[in-house]
């Protein structure tokens, strides 16, 4: 038997089960809180930091996609402070490497884009990095921008935790920190690379798209598939 | 096997007491082998005074290397133990004044004055540096070793030595200051069969070098101190998690735990009880974040060192997802003295929450460079004009940055204040691990603060975006500014995305790396103005390129 907590997100009262993360359950009620590395179907890890919210109590912010609910908690998921933060952190995605929307494959299909729009983020005032940064189109379908990435990682849990070939992975620190595959040799040279495509569905960018799309010509869309081979894999005792 | 002597190189290490003379000696020679003066030939030091003092006929004298003296700024030291006279920067080629101190001692010499930075002390963790051998198991004994331990064994429940360290006040010394007590009993009501102790010796801040000193100089200390902790926590194992950047520290300790399990301290069964522990040694490959307690956890685990959003707390879930009880050296080093003596006579010493002693590297433009241990509660000024000496050629003192790059620099007008852990944060700084950095009018204080940010930066793991971006930006602000190319709204800017980063980065590193830059514009907003309005640095340290002036 689950345990029903009942708590408020932005004074509204809800309700959710034990071990269901604020995330969810402000989901579940119609609640938008923007994530950019939260992904539903696989581990969270609390690192793009715009999901973060205040809880009553707490002189620290919370990230909702990793903080489990509590009977009486009272959370404050929007706030004038909130949206500041939030779209600070996302001024700092765009101004970290080289994003240039108008020539990007992901234009309009893009969810650095809709955060960005939907936090009424119209200018930059931080300081632009722009490093020179590498592309790798050495695999036969798909290549990598590494000048889009802003190390949400979903690509290397999907491929670790969904297809199970663990491709991807991480390497160096701070800002140089890249997604690589094989320890770090080209993708297309890559023989764990089952080239099944679900790291290019789950980026949130036009970081890792498929050769051959014209600019905004991806297609990403929402990607229920992912809850869906959850539960087949919890199913069958995968 | 890095013990082993490699083939044709002379075995230098065993130039001890039996050499010179059997038995009790007269006098005695502490000569400093830790890190410092062993880099400035102390180690020759030691094997010249024994020759010559077997050439002067000198039979009832001794030479001991031992650890830390402390006034690291005039080493090599040697002291001489009967009379505490200190020799300073003693050369290998010029060693007769030491041995000619070594003759003229007589049994019942009254110890002489060592003057304020020796008497103004007081020495918990670091009681034994300068008088025992780092490396001999049986020097640690006679100086009361394992005493603690055995009473802890043999006549106390493991909630009276969680309630005799609450007692005792003690404070976590790796720099945030929680509860030591607490944490040892959280991690005891904690469910879980198997639980882990760890201590955390990736000292990293700069200018820091208190664990170190600690580890080289009185390494069974650490291994009873995390004993008595697995005991109080019903811990089994334990994992010391040491940087490679410290190898003497390292072989001191990988000694002192084969010494340690060889005489029955360590493994299983100690003392002849039923209680069981054993020590690991883990080596951090250099990043500064695997000092957090999280990103340290991952790394010993063996995945890539980067920190976690707490809670869940290491208390609760840690180690392989165990109860794990994180302390740092220092603290654990501070744990068999209040066995010892009693949590009574440690919480006796100190200042309002801030009991006990604290060791400081006393490091930057003050004349006696060295390691320190004070009552907590002790002025500024009296560590850094007494104890430390004043600033080098009589320079005026501009501040002291404490607490690393989490910490703030302290101005003139405070140096009256107590050091205690909630002064410092008063004062917009931290307690840190306890480096303090002295400086004088020769440093520019934006320039100070983009040093600190420039190590931040570097020093970011990656993961989350706040400490990744933001710190590199913050640095380049601050950059901007020591250019004279910034202009009044860059300021504006920096203490704005410096709250931001603040507030929403992940772990301690990137929420404390705007620290140097808000005390820096609290205390020396007008030296950020002279570099933007007036395009001009006071200190005279950072380039500006003057406009060019217009051809008359």
């Amino acid at each position: 038997m689950t345990t029903v907590y009942t708590l408020t997100i932005d004074g509204r009262d809800v309700a959710g089960s034990e071990g269901q993360t604020v995330m969810e359950v402000a989901e579940e009620n119609g609640i938008a809180i923007p994530g950019l590395c939260h992904l539903e179907g696989v581990h969270d890890r609390g690192a793009c930091r715009l999901c973060m919210v205040e809880i009553a109590g707490s002189p620290k912010l919370a990230a909702a996609c990793m903080t489990t609910i509590a009977e009486g908690m009272e959370v404050t998921a929007h706030s004038e402070q909130l949206l500041e933060y939030r779209r600070a952190v996302t001024e700092m995605m765009f101004m970290e490497r080289n994003h240039v929307c108008a020539v990007c494959v992901a234009n309009n299909h893009c969810e650095l884009q809709d955060t960005a729009a939907a936090l009424g983020l119209t200018h930059f005032d931080l300081p632009r990095i722009s490093p020179k940064v590498d592309i790798d189109a050495s695999h036969r379908l798909f290549a990598i921008d590494h000048n889009r990435c802003i190390l949400c990682l979903r690509c290397v849990r999907v491929c670790d935790e969904i297809e199970g070939a663990h491709t991807w992975d991480i390497m160096h620190r701070g800002l140089e920190t890249r997604v690589q595959t094989d320890m770090g040799i080209p993708w297309g040279e890559s023989t764990t690379c089952t080239s099944c495509g679900k790291c290019v569905q789950v980026c949130p960018t036009g970081a890792l798209f498929e050769k051959g799309r014209p600019v905004a010509g991806g297609s990403k869309t929402k990607r229920p598939f992912l809850p869906w081979l959850k539960v087949v894999q919890e199913e069958r005792g995968l | 096997m890095s013990e082993m002597p490699a083939a044709g190189r002379p075995l230098r290490r065993r130039v001890i007491t039996e050499e010179v003379h059997e038995g009790p000696a007269r006098a005695t020679a502490y000569v400093c082998e830790a890190a410092s003066c062993l880099s400035a030939q102390s180690h020759d030091v030691t094997v010249r005074l024994g020759e010559r003092a077997a050439e002067a006929g000198l039979t009832d004298v001794a030479v001991k290397r031992v650890g830390c003296i402390g006034l690291c700024a005039a080493g090599p030291l040697v002291e001489i133990a009967e009379t505490g006279q200190l020799f300073e920067r003693v050369r290998p080629d010029d060693v007769e004044p030491v041995v000619g101190a070594l003759k003229r001692v007589k049994p019942g010499d009254a110890r002489r004055p060592q003057g304020p930075f020796f008497e103004k002390q007081v020495r918990v963790a670091t009681e034994n540096f300068g008088r025992v051998d780092p490396e001999s198991l049986d020097d640690y004994l006679a100086a009361g070793g394992y005493e603690a331990l055995r009473r802890v064994l043999s006549e106390m429940t493991s909630t009276e030595v969680r309630d005799g360290i609450t007692g005792s006040g003690l404070r976590g010394r790796g720099g945030a200051g929680y509860p030591t007590g607490l944490k040892w009993t959280t991690v005891a009501k904690a469910q879980g069969a198997q639980k882990y102790v760890i201590c955390n010796a990736d000292e990293g801040d700069p200018g820091a070098f208190m664990d170190r000193s600690v580890l080289e100089s009185d390494p069974y200390r650490i291994l009873e101190g995390m004993a008595i902790a697995a005991f109080a926590v019903h811990a089994t194992e334990g994992y010391i998690y040491c940087r490679a950047e410290y190898p003497l520290a390292v072989a001191r300790l990988r000694t002192a735990i084969r010494l340690a399990q060889r005489a029955g301290y360590l493994g299983a069964g100690i003392m002849d009880t039923s209680f069981t522990f054993d020590v690991q040694i883990r080596l951090g490959a250099g990043a500064f974040v695997c000092g957090e307690e999280t990103a340290l956890i991952a790394s010993v685990e063996g995945r890539r060192g980067t920190p976690r959003p707490r809670p869940p707390y290491p208390a609760v879930q840690g180690l392989w997802d165990c109860p794990t009880l994180i302390n740092n050296v220092e603290t654990f080093a501070s744990v068999p003295a209040i066995v010892r003596r009693g949590p009574g006579w440690y919480a006796a010493i100190g200042a309002g929450k801030s009991r006990g002693t604290k060791v400081f590297a006393l490091a930057g433009r003050v004349v006696n460079t060295g390691l320190v241990e004070v009552p907590m509660g002790m002025a500024l000024r009296e560590i850094i004009f007494d104890i430390g000496g004043g600033i080098i050629d009589g320079r005026p003192f501009k501040a002291v940055q404490t607490g690393g790059p989490s910490g703030g620099c302290i101005p003139a007008e405070h140096l009256d204040k107590p050091v205690t852990y909630e002064s410092l944060i008063e004062l917009g700084s931290f307690m840190g691990s306890g480096g303090m950095i002295v400086m004088d009018d020769t440093s520019c204080m934006v320039d100070v603060a983009k040093y600190f940010q420039d190590f931040c930066r570097d020093e970011s793991c990656g993961k989350c975006t706040p400490c990744r971006v933001g710190t590199t930006q913050l640095w380049m602000l601050l950059d901007l500014i020591t250019r004279g190319e910034a202009t009044l709204a860059d300021l504006a800017q920096l203490e704005r995305l410096a709250g931001i980063v603040q507030r929403m980065s992940l772990c301690g590193l990137g929420q404390g790396a705007p620290n140097p830059i808000f005390s820096t514009l609290r205390y020396f907003r007008d030296e950020y103005l002279a570099h933007i309005v007036e395009k001009r640095c006071p200190a005279g340290v950072c380039a500006i390129s003057q406009p060019a002036e217009v051809m008359a």
